[in-house]
C-alpha cells in the first residue's frame, strides 16, 4: 500500500477502493463534476510536507527569531499584562475534552463546557460587582465595540463618546466598527467625559485608565444617566479585586481584557473579551449566555439560553453577529480564579500596584525625569525624561529592556506633546528588574546623548 | 454550608465551585506581603465573595466538569459545517513557543512571529486563490463583519456609498451572514435557493440592482452541495457593481480541489478551527484570515507586514507602533496587529506538516468519507436535495418526524449510540433537517459504526418511535428544560439576599 500524504488520515488503499465502490466511482475526481472544469485541480504551490520532528524543529527556529517578554526586564502591559500563569490551569484548561469540543449545541453531552462556563459567569460577575456575564466576546476591543453598538440599540441614540485615555488598541477596534453602522464616534479627554454626555448613546470610561491613572467614574456614569445615556466601563480583572468595581459606581456596561486571568499573551490572542451589564438589558447583550435549568429528572443542569439574541435564531434581527467566541479562555479564567481565590488575586493586584509604586518613586528621583500622570495610578504609570518616550524606549531596547512608548496611544494630533514611556507592573515584575531600569535611566539620563533622542 | 449559602434543591452531577468552598481555603500560588497604596475614595467597598479552595479541589472539580463532555478526542463529532477534524497535538506545543510574546513588543524582537505570519498569508493565498490575507479577523463572523466594512470602503472610494445599501444572501446561509451584514448597517435581501439546491439564478437577477453593495455565498452551500452555476453567479453580481464574498465555512471540502479565487469570488475568509485543524476550545477560540484580490487590498485592516530584501520583516506604519495621521484607505483595525496569533501558529504547523499533497489528500478523503456515509445511509433516511455532496450531506428526518421522531430525537438517540449528532435543523431551508460532516480522520470502521447506528434507529423509528422521545439515557444528563431555562433565567449561582 502507499503511504498517506496526510499523516492522519486513516485510510488504507484497501478501505479507499471498498469506500468508492460503494459510492459507485471509480475516483473522487469522478464526484467533482459540479466544479468547473477550467478551475478543478489547481497546483497551489506549497511546499511538500514535514515529519513531525521536523516541523517541531522548524517552529523552534522560527521562535528562536523572537525574544521573549521573560528574556529580559519586560514592563509591557496595559490591556495584556505577563503575569504568573499556575501549572494546574493549563493542565485542566488543555484537557482534550474541553479543547477539542466545540459549542455546547448537544447540552446532555456538554456539561462540562456549560457548568465551567456558567461558574466562569457567576465568578466575573462577583468580580465585577455586576448582574450579567456572557460567556465572552473575542477581547477586550471587540467587547468595548459591542458595547457602544448596545448602547446605540438600548437608546436609538448614533453618537458615542469615549475618553481619550481609553485603551489605543479599543479605540481604534471601535473607530472600525463604528464605520460599519456610521455611528459616530467623539474622543474626548476622559475630563471632559462628563460633560459632553448629552445626546449620546453611551459615554465610555476607562478605570483605570490606559496609563494607570485612576478615574472617578461615578460623576461620569451620572452625568450619563442624567442625558439618558449608558455608561461604560472599561475595566482590568485584578485592578477590581482591589478597587472599587463598575456595578457600585453606577456603570450599565463593563467591558475589558480577560488575559490576565491566567491566559497566555501569545502576541495578542486568542484571548478573552469579558462582557457584563445589568439585568435589565440583558436581552440586548450579545454573545451566549449559560444559565441554570433541571432535566426531566430534576437534575440540576445548564443550557444556552436566551439564544432568541443570537444569530442563528435572529439572523439579520440578532444583537450581534458572533458564533464561535473564547469559551475555553473563559474557562481558564474561572481555573485561575478558582485557584488563587479572593486573597491570591488580591495578592496578585497588590503585588503589580505596590511595585509600580515603588518603580516610580526610584525613577522620579532621577534627575530630569518625572511621573506624567494626572493623577494616583495603580499598577502602571507613565515617565517622562528629556530624551523623550520614543528614544527611551529605543535606547533601553538596545540593552534588553523592553518598555513600551506612549507615541502609539495619540490619533491623529490628539493630545501631541506627550512623549512618554508606560512603565506596567505584575507579580513577575522582581526586583533585579526595576535595578535593570533603574539603572539604565540613570546612565541615559546622565549620558544626555543626543544621538539617543533621534 | 457552602460559604456562599448556596443551596442545591436537587441532584446534581458536580457541585459548583461554590459549593465545594470553605473561607480560609487557598493555595499559594502568588504571595505578596506588600500594602498597595490606594486612595481611600478608590478602594473596593464591595465585598469580594469569591469560593475559597484548594488546588486539588480545584484539579478534580474540572477534571469532573471535562467527563461530562464529549470530544473530538474521545469520539465521533459529525457537526455538519463545523469541520471537527482530529486536533495533532504538536499544534499544540508549537502554539507553546510564541505564547511568552506581547502584541507591543518591537518588531526588532519578533523576527520569527512575522516570519512566521507572512509565510501563512502567502499559503492562504496560494490556496484560496486570491493576492492579499488579514489575519486580524479573530473568528468567521468577525471576518464576515471586516469584509464587509471593505466592501463600503471600495464603494465610497468609487463615490458609490451612499448608493450601495444592500448585501444579498441565500436563504441557506448561515445566520452570521445577515447579521454581519445588519450589524454593518446593509439592509438584508434573502434570496431563494432552486430545487437542485442552488441559489436560484433568476431569484438572484432579480434581487441584484445597482444598490446592492455584494452578494454572500458559502461555495460547497450548507446543503454540502457545490454552486454548479457559481461563476455565472458571480458575474452576475459583477454586471451591478457588486461584490462577492465568500464564506469559507466549508474549505475543507476545496483543498486543490478548486480555488475561489478562480471562480470569481472577490474574498473569502478561513475558519482555520475547521480546515486548518486547530481546535474548537468548546466554542472557541478560532481565527478567521481574510483573503482578497488585489482590488480590494487598499481597504485590509492595518498594519500590513512588509518582508525586505534581506529577509527582515517589519509593519508598514511609517514608525512601528504609531497609528499614521491617515490610514490610507483602510478600515482602520480590527484586533491590534496579528489577530488570534496562538491560533494561527497552530493552523501553520498544520499546513507545514501536511504539505501540498497532504492538504489534496484531507479535501479527497472528506469528500470521500461523505459521499461513502451518504451511501450507506441512503435508501433508509430521504437526501434534502439528491445530488452528489462535497464533504458533508443534509438529510431530512421528515418520513421520520411523521412516524413520531423528529429530528432531534434521533440526534438525542445518536447520544445513546456513544456518538455525538449531527448538526439539526440547519440549514433553515430544509425540514427536520441534519448535517452530516464526518471529516477525513474518521476511519472507515468508524464510519460504519456511525451508519450502523444511524441505520438501528431508522429501525426504532419505524418500529417504536416514541422511544426516542426519552433518549438520552446514558449521556450524564436527560433533557433539559430549556424553556423555563430562557423564561425564569438563572444566569450565575445564587446566594442569600
Amino acid at each position: 500500500m502507499s503511504r498517506n500524504s496526510n499523516p492522519y488520515s486513516p485510510h488504507t488503499d484497501d478501505d479507499r477502493r471498498t469506500m468508492l465502490a460503494a459510492i459507485g466511482v471509480d475516483s473522487v475526481d469522478e464526484l467533482l463534476t459540479a466544479v468547473p472544469a477550467n478551475a478543478r485541480r489547481p497546483k497551489l504551490g506549497l511546499p511538500p510536507g514535514m515529519s513531525e520532528m521536523e516541523v517541531q524543529a522548524h517552529l523552534e527556529q522560527l521562535a528562536a527569531r523572537n525574544m521573549k517578554a521573560g528574556d529580559g526586564p519586560f514592563f509591557i502591559g496595559g490591556a495584556i499584562q505577563r503575569r504568573y500563569v499556575p501549572a494546574a490551569v493549563p493542565a485542566l484548561a488543555f484537557r482534550g475534552e474541553f479543547l477539542t469540543a466545540y459549542t455546547p449545541y448537544q447540552a446532555e453531552v456538554s456539561q462540562g463546557t456549560l457548568q465551567a462556563v456558567f461558574e466562569y459567569q457567576s465568578l466575573m460577575a462577583e468580580l465585577l460587582a455586576m448582574d450579567v456575564v456572557n460567556s465572552s466576546m473575542y477581547d477586550g476591543g471587540s467587547a468595548v465595540a459591542e458595547a457602544a453598538f448596545m448602547a446605540v440599540r438600548a437608546t436609538g441614540r448614533k453618537r458615542v463618546v469615549v475618553g481619550m485615555e481609553v485603551d489605543y488598541t479599543y479605540r481604534r477596534t471601535l473607530r472600525t466598527y463604528s464605520r460599519g453602522p456610521e455611528v459616530d464616534v467623539v474622543e474626548v479627554p476622559s475630563a471632559q467625559l462628563a460633560a459632553s454626555a448629552a445626546g449620546a448613546a453611551c459615554v465610555i470610561v476607562q478605570h483605570p485608565d490606559a496609563f494607570g491613572t485612576l478615574v472617578d467614574v461615578r460623576p461620569v456614569a451620572d452625568a450619563a444617566h442624567a442625558a439618558g445615556a449608558l455608561c461604560v466601563q472599561v475595566t482590568e480583572p485584578h485592578a477590581c479585586a482591589l478597587l472599587e468595581p463598575p456595578g457600585p459606581l453606577g456603570v450599565d456596561i463593563a467591558v475589558g481584557e480577560g488575559q490576565p486571568l491566567g491566559i497566555q499573551m501569545s502576541y495578542g490572542g486568542p484571548h478573552l473579551g469579558i462582557f457584563a451589564c445589568r439585568e435589565a438589558l440583558v436581552r440586548q447583550m450579545p454573545g451566549r449566555i449559560a444559565g441554570q435549568t433541571v432535566d426531566v429528572n430534576g437534575t440540576r443542569g445548564f443550557v444556552n439560553t436566551l439564544q432568541t439574541r443570537e444569530q442563528h435564531i435572529r439572523r439579520e434581527k440578532a444583537t450581534s453577529n458572533i458564533c464561535t467566541n473564547e469559551a475555553l479562555a473563559a474557562i481558564v479564567a474561572a481555573i485561575y480564579v478558582a485557584l488563587l481565590g479572593p486573597e491570591g488575586l488580591r495578592a496578585a493586584a497588590r503585588a503589580g500596584a505596590t511595585r509600580a509604586h515603588a518603580l516610580a518613586a526610584r525613577l522620579a528621583a532621577i534627575p530630569g525625569c518625572e511621573v506624567a500622570n494626572d493623577g494616583p495610578f495603580f499598577d502602571r504609570f507613565t515617565l517622562r525624561t528629556a530624551m523623550g518616550g520614543w528614544a527611551l524606549r529605543n535606547a533601553l531596547l538596545e540593552r534588553g529592556i523592553q518598555v513600551e512608548a506612549t507615541a502609539a496611544h495619540y490619533v491623529d494630533g490628539k493630545r501631541q506633546g506627550r512623549d512618554d514611556v508606560i512603565l506596567q507592573c505584575t507579580e513577575l515584575t522582581t526586583a533585579a528588574d526595576v535595578d535593570a531600569l533603574a539603572t539604565a535611566v540613570g546612565a541615559l539620563a546622565r549620558s544626555g546623548d543626543a544621538a539617543m533622542a533621534r | 454550608m457552602p460559604e456562599s449559602g448556596a443551596k442545591t434543591p436537587e441532584p446534581a452531577l458536580e457541585p459548583l465551585l461554590v459549593e465545594l468552598a470553605q473561607p480560609g481555603r487557598y493555595g499559594r500560588h502568588v504571595r505578596s506581603n506588600d500594602a498597595a497604596d490606594i486612595p481611600e475614595a478608590f478602594v473596593r467597598q464591595a465585598p469580594l465573595r469569591l469560593p475559597e479552595l484548594t488546588e486539588p479541589q480545584v484539579v478534580r472539580h474540572y477534571t469532573h466538569l471535562s467527563q461530562l463532555n464529549y470530544s473530538v478526542d474521545t469520539g465521533m463529532y459529525p457537526l455538519g459545517s463545523c469541520t471537527m477534524k482530529y486536533n495533532p497535538k504538536v499544534n499544540d506545543r508549537a502554539a507553546a513557543l510564541f505564547a511568552d510574546l506581547h502584541p507591543r513588543q518591537s518588531y526588532r524582537t519578533t523576527q520569527g512571529v512575522l516570519a512566521l505570519a507572512y509565510e501563512l498569508e502567502q499559503m492562504l493565498a496560494k490556496i484560496t486563490g486570491m493576492n492579499f490575507v488579514s489575519l486580524q479577523p479573530q473568528a468567521g463572523a468577525q471576518s464576515e463583519f471586516t469584509a464587509l466594512l471593505v466592501f463600503k470602503a471600495y464603494h465610497a472610494k468609487r463615490g458609490e456609498a451612499a448608493q450601495r445599501r444592500r448585501i444579498i444572501v441565500p436563504d441557506s446561509a448561515h445566520g452570521t451572514n445577515p447579521a454581519s451584514a445588519a450589524m454593518c448597517g446593509y439592509e438584508v435581501t434573502t434570496v431563494k435557493s432552486d430545487a437542485r439546491g442552488n441559489v436560484d439564478l433568476d431569484a438572484l437577477k432579480g434581487a441584484l440592482g445597482h444598490d446592492v453593495a455584494g452578494f454572500m455565498l458559502t461555495n460547497p452551500n450548507t446543503l454540502g452541495l457545490f454552486e454548479e452555476r457559481v461563476s455565472e453567479v458571480c458575474d452576475a453580481v459583477h454586471a451591478v457593481g457588486g461584490l462577492v464574498y465568500g464564506d469559507g465555512a466549508n474549505m475543507n471540502a476545496l483543498l486543490g480541489v478548486t480555488r475561489p479565487g478562480d471562480l470569481g469570488f472577490d474574498c473569502i475568509h478561513i475558519n482555520v478551527h475547521k480546515t486548518f485543524s486547530t481546535p474548537h476550545g468548546a466554542g472557541g477560540p478560532g481565527a478567521g484570515p481574510l483573503c482578497v484580490k488585489a482590488h480590494l487590498r487598499p481597504f485590509l485592516p492595518k498594519p500590513w507586514i512588509v518582508k525586505e530584501a534581506d529577509g527582515s520583516y517589519h509593519y508598514d506604519t511609517a514608525r512601528e507602533d504609531r497609528e499614521p495621521a491617515g490610514l490610507g484607505d483602510s478600515i482602520g483595525t480590527i484586533k491590534q496587529r496579528l489577530g488570534n496569533f496562538g491560533v494561527l501558529v497552530r493552523a501553520y504547523t498544520y499546513m507545514r506538516t501536511l504539505g501540498e499533497e497532504g492538504l489534496v489528500e484531507t479535501s479527497n478523503d472528506a469528500i470521500l468519507a461523505a459521499n461513502y456515509l451518504l451511501a450507506r445511509l441512503r435508501g433508509r433516511y430521504q437526501v434534502a436535495y439528491d445530488r452528489t455532496p462535497m464533504h458533508e450531506f443534509v438529510l431530512t428526518a421528515a418520513p421520520q418526524k411523521r412516524k413520531g421522531a423528529s429530528a432531534l430525537d434521533i440526534a438525542k438517540g445518536l447520544i445513546d449510540e456513544g456518538f455525538h449528532p449531527s448538526s439539526v435543523y440547519f440549514p433553515l431551508i430544509v425540514p427536520e433537517a441534519m448535517m452530516i460532516e464526518p471529516t477525513e480522520t474518521e476511519p472507515k470502521e468508524t464510519l460504519d459504526a456511525f451508519a450502523d447506528a444511524l441505520l438501528r434507529i431508522a429501525d426504532r423509528v419505524d418500529t417504536d418511535a416514541a422511544s426516542l422521545h426519552d433518549a438520552p439515557v446514558t449521556a450524564p444528563i436527560r433533557r433539559l428544560d430549556e424553556v423555563s431555562a430562557a423564561r425564569k433565567p438563572v444566569l450565575r449561582w445564587q446566594r442569600p439576599a
